[in-house]
């Protein structure tokens, strides 16, 4: 038996999550669908899910991606409060965050110096944030 | 001990977190953390909720679970997903409903997927409960969806199981006919708001007055194993006490409702102890996973002997030519391990 199951990978779990007071959910469903497409594992958050929810969902779900969608233009504040929760459970080190969503250029290196690992807005490829994905999945 | 282990036991989140994926993966040294943490449990309740999707067992989950935090208690939810299983890929959707514990780590939410193989998840179910009550969890909640045998496994880790059936047309309550009448030890009537919530009352009950009277109902009376329950029951007392599952309404969405159903399942636990059902059904348990590993285990063995021999298809090219037969291509793998059992019998 085990010798069919045995994957040749194992199974990545992603966090797509929306922050906030931000109504905007399609981008977050049409990841969520491409990233189930590609085999990943995926637990949506649902709309308007306060920071230490996402932290609590990253951290007990023990996923390899936290997505975090924001269109609302709030990711200054709610990023890095993601972020503090994370490293407060120690869940931050072997985890790729991924921001999704409308974020200004002149925000993005703010967003990666805290230790967001990329940034993909509107028009961004599946097939990119997917092959990113599998790249810099954490090793476990 | 591992330093995963001693972490969790500890009471750090992240560390059961990742105790849970090693089980779900079947990574190395997972066997050995489910052992070490095995001397840790004990004195968890374990609850099952089943029936059909979107009957409302999210809902009430995260109901009960926030009631039971009211209460000082901690609680565990392992909510079973198994809807596109063989994709490789899901969307696990049953953590939406988590709104009433929101950002409060005392309630342990995780959500598990079928990953191709139910018989597999009925193992890893039953050691993730594992891991929360060696965490400490008061209450542990496992939510699947009950449908055929498998689920049954699944919710045979639990000590209760609640049975949702929400109103309608008829076919939920026709649906219970197969199977998930006999595991049910409370039934939940959810979405008593909806119209024909009284008449699926009325029928659930007539459905249950219709059940199986032996002494010995509840989920656990159709287990595999053989007679050492029935004869430690043959020796007790003439007229053990039976249990009458109760029936209860409830509107999750609004939490109403729930109050009675946390005393619904307190009451089934009390019958537990009170009857010594609970010591019973906890040795029923131990045995059949002491079985499920054996099978699991030796069968793993077996396939790596065929495939050492070259695999099975040499021995079924055998079989049609007539060469040989069935049994006799059993005993030939087999000879080797029977000697090797006789020899370590005899030393
Ligand atoms: C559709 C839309 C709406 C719909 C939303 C419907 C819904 N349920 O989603 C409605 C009409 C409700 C709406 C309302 C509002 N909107 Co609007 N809306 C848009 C619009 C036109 C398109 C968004 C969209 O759905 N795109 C399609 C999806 C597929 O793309 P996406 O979300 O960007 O996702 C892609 C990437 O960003 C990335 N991605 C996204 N999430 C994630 C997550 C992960 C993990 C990853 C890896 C990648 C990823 O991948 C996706 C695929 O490429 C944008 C403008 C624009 N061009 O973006 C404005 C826009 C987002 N809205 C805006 C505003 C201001 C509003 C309102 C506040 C007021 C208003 N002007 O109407 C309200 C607020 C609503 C609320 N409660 O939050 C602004 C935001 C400004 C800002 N951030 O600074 C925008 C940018 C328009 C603008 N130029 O002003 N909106
Ligand atoms: N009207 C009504 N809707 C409910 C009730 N309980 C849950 N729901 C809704 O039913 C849908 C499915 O609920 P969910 O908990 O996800 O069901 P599950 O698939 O059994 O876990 C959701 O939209 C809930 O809001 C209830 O008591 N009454
Ligand atoms: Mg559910």
């Amino acid at each position: 038996m085990s010798v069919e199951q045995e994957q040749a990978e194992r199974t990545i779990r992603c966090l797509v999550a929306k922050v906030g007071l931000d109504g905007h959910d399609r981008g977050a469903h049409v990841i969520a669908r491409a990233l189930r497409d590609a085999g990943f594992e995926v637990i949506y958050s649902g709309l308007h899910r306060a920071p230490e929810e996402v932290v609590q969902a990253a951290v007990q779900e023990d996923v390899d991606v936290v997505g975090i969608s924001i269109l609302s233009g709030a990711h200054n504040t709610l990023v890095p409060k993601i972020l503090d929760g994370l490293k407060e459970y120690d869940a931050f080190d072997d985890r790729l965050i991924l921001v999704g969503g409308i974020v200004p250029d002149d925000d993005k290196d703010e967003l990666r110096n805290l230790g967001v690992d990329e940034i993909f807005g509107p028009g961004a490829s599946m097939e990119e944030m997917i092959d990113f994905i599998h790249d810099n999945a954490p090793e476990r | 001990m591992s330093d995963l282990v001693d972490d969790l036991l500890a009471g750090k989140h992240s560390a059961l977190a990742r105790v849970i994926t090693k089980i779900e993966n079947r990574s190395p040294g997972y066997r050995e953390i489910v052992s070490d943490l095995h001397e840790h449990t004990g004195s968890a309740d374990v609850i099952g909720v089943t029936g059909s999707p979107g009957a409302g067992k999210s809902t009430l989950v995260d109901k009960v679970a926030a009631t039971y935090r009211d209460r000082g208690l901690t609680v565990g939810v392992i909510a079973i997903d198994p809807s596109s299983p063989f994709s490789g890929g899901a969307v696990l959707g049953d953590r939406i409903r988590m709104a009433s514990n929101a950002g409060d780590m005392d309630v342990f939410f995780r959500s598990m997927s079928a990953r191709g193989s139910l018989g597999g998840l009925s193992t890893a179910t039953t050691d993730a409960v594992t891991a929360l009550d060696a965490f400490g969890k008061d209450k542990i909640i496992v939510e699947t969806v009950g449908a055929g045998q498998n689920e049954v496994d699944i919710v045979r880790t639990a000590d209760t199981v609640a049975v949702l059936v929400p109103p309608g047309s008829g076919d939920d309550v026709q649906m219970l006919k197969a199977g998930i009448l006999e595991i049910g030890d409370v039934f939940v009537v959810n979405k008593a708001d909806l119209d024909g919530a009284d008449r699926t009352v009325q029928q659930l009950r007539e459905m249950l007055q219709g059940r199986d009277g032996r002494p010995e109902t509840g989920h656990h009376g159709a287990t595999e194993l053989g007679g050492d329950a029935t004869a430690l029951e043959a020796n007790g007392d003439d007229e053990p006490e039976t249990w009458d599952p109760p029936i209860v309404e409830t509107v999750a969405n609004r939490s109403e409702g729930v109050g009675a159903f946390i005393d619904a399942l307190a009451n089934h636990g009390d019958y537990l102890d009170r009857t010594g059902r609970r010591v019973r059904q906890t040795r029923e348990r131990y045995a059949s996973e002491i079985r499920t590993l054996l099978r699991e285990d030796a069968n793993e063995l077996l396939a790596d002997e065929l495939a050492r021999r070259g695999g099975i298809e040499r021995y079924v090219d055998d079989v049609v030519e007539r060469h040989t037969d069935p049994y006799t291509v059993v005993d030939e793998v087999l000879e080797p391990l029977r000697e090797c059992v006789a020899e370590r019998r005899d030393g």
